[in-house]
């Protein structure tokens, strides 16, 4: 049965199966460290995730004590985070607009343009150094949940404007010419027709941004200082978060402090999925119609 | 509701390149006129120039005048927003806003302006609807996302969008392009409709459509690459198809060149 065509001759089959093979084995050799660390935590964390991890503080508690819990940590990073991004993120879209829809090739915009790829490079302890020499030491102003936020700010701006950017420029011009045309000023149709088209992107690249700022821990360290007690105050006084939090723990040799830095880390991961999660909800109820 | 255009000594640039020189017209009212000529002879260009769309693109600028009925669009305070309001504009290509419904794409132009009101918006969307004769077929999921229309209904949704604004003159830039024989007789019918209502420049590449639909015809030209497009002539299509003035427009529309 041969056709007109004739068949894949076996040297194409062997390359295809070969590029296939070797597609799927790269695949197993990126997943195998995720699957590992993820493993390695759930199996370690499970085992604190009570009552007592959420409802409670480590007022009080030794390292070799049983029991305490993260509740001052997980509000403290629930802020920080929410605070950083109130601030980084209107900043950052805003940046990104002016990058894309004002700024064209102009001086200003390629400025702008080449300092956002200088604050991609900060070493995170750099952003907390720079908090602590400005606000705290300079300002005199005392360790504080919000000065951490600073710190994380200076980390998040960079990735959520360079973030937008893409997403903004992948907004077909005719879309653009179509709002014009009906007479629409430019800033509404950046607001009403260009930012809703690319919501969807912006938001992924904000939740990523949210991810990696949580999980930093060296420029809390530097800002919010330490603390074993619930403040849930962010604007005063020492704060704790998860990061800071399992640091502690894991630096402490006693088992019942090492078990809690990894219930810490478990739910570290669990809060950046469940946000993850939420912010493909609400990408899904915004999403370009298509077909 | 319509108005005449009248341009003298038009000329348009992108950065340093003339892309059109010199180019004088008259555009009646309430009619149809058609641009053709060769790809790249400014035909769009000059389109874009009648609503100040042309500016748009970095770098581009126009020297000249255009005359609506008296206003002169190039004038020192004129607001090139207020311009695109009065002279609507319907795209080559299909380009309804992807996140919006068929209902918002409609009252775009209008919500974006401010207009407020259920009862007058409803009024404004199903009349845009019917003169771009896409109600009957749209009026059961106006809420559906405008995108999910066919090609040819998506072009007629963006003609209800430009209509719904109520401007003086409608310019087409090749909207039948995309589409196929039937959606474009559908746009054609439409606008033998729209131009009781409205002033109609259409930029055609297809020389039977300008014939079909157009009362008045202009040809464009360019003498070569990299030199500026011309307006070759205008004149009643019947007269331009049938015994044209001038060589290179016989040429062309016999399809000698171009």
């Amino acid at each position: 049965m041969t056709s007109a065509f004739g068949s894949v001759s076996p040297a194409r089959r062997i390359k295809d199966r070969a590029a296939a093979v070797f597609m799927w084995g790269a695949f197993a050799l990126a997943v195998i460290p995720l699957v590992s660390v993820l493993w390695t935590v759930v199996a370690h964390g499970v085992g604190r995730l009570d009552g007592d991890f959420f409802g409670h503080s480590m007022n009080g508690v030794a390292g070799r004590d049983p029991g305490g819990g993260a509740y001052h940590a997980i509000i403290g990073t629930l802020e920080q985070v929410l605070i950083t991004s109130a601030i980084a993120v209107p900043i950052a879209v805003l940046t990104a607009v002016y990058l894309v829809e004002y700024g064209g090739r102009g001086r200003l915009a390629r400025t702008i343009s080449f300092f956002v790829d200088v604050m991609t490079g900060i070493p995170s302890i750099v952003a907390g150094l720079f908090i602590l020499a400005l606000w705290l030491l300079t300002f005199g102003f005392e360790y504080s949940g919000f000065a951490g936020s600073l710190a994380l700010t200076i980390l998040m701006i960079p990735t959520v404007v360079r973030a937008t950017e893409e997403m903004l420029k992948l907004v077909p011009h005719e879309l653009r010419e179509a709002s014009f045309a009906l007479g629409v000023p430019r800033w509404r149709t950046i607001c009403f027709v260009v930012l809703p088209t690319a919501f969807t992107g912006i938001l992924t690249g904000v939740m990523l941004a949210v991810a990696r700022v949580m999980g930093e821990t060296a420029p809390l360290l530097l800002t919010i200082f330490f603390t074993k007690a619930i403040n849930n105050d962010p604007f005063s006084g020492p704060q704790g978060s998860l990061p800071t939090f399992i640091w502690d723990q894991a630096s402490d040799p006693n088992q019942n402090a090492i078990n809690r830095a990894w219930t810490g880390a478990l739910v570290l991961i669990g809060i950046i999925m469940l946000l993850n999660l939420a912010a493909r909800f609400v990408a899904r109820r915004f999403r370009p119609a298509g077909r | 509701m319509a108005k005449r255009i009248e341009v003298s000594g038009l000329h348009a640039y992108y950065g340093g390149t003339l892309a059109i020189e010199d180019i004088s017209m008259t555009i009646e009212p309430r009619s149809v006129t058609a641009f053709i000529g060769p790809s790249g002879c400014g035909k769009s260009t000059f389109l874009r120039t009648l609503n100040r769309m042309h500016e748009v693109i970095p770098g581009a600028r126009v020297e000249g005048k255009v005359l609506l009925d008296d206003d002169d669009l190039y004038g020192p305070s004129v607001d090139p927003v207020a311009v695109r309001r009065t002279v609507g504009m319907v795209f080559q290509r299909p380009n309804p806003f992807p996140t919006m419904s068929i209902y918002d794409n409609v009252a775009a132009g209008l919500k974006l302006n401010g207009v407020r009101g259920k009862s007058r918006l409803d009024d404004i969307v199903e009349e845009a609807l019917r003169d771009a004769n896409l109600w009957n077929e749209v009026n059961d999921r106006l809420d559906k996302p405008g995108a999910g229309l066919s090609g040819g209904q998506q072009q007629r949704l963006c003609i209800a969008r430009a209509i719904a604004v109520q401007p003086q003159v409608l310019l087409m830039d090749e909207p039948c392009s995309a589409l196929d024989p039937i959606s474009t007789l559908a746009i054609e019918d439409l606008i033998a409709k729209l131009k009781n209502q409205f002033t109609i420049v259409i930029v055609t590449h297809n020389m039977q459509q300008a014939a079909r639909v157009s009362d008045r015809t202009a040809f464009f030209n360019i003498a070569g690459t990299g030199k500026p497009g011309k307006l070759i002539e205008i004149d009643d299509t019947s007269k331009i198809f049938t015994k044209p003035e001038v060589q290179a427009t016989e040429d062309y529309i016999t399809g000698r060149f171009g």
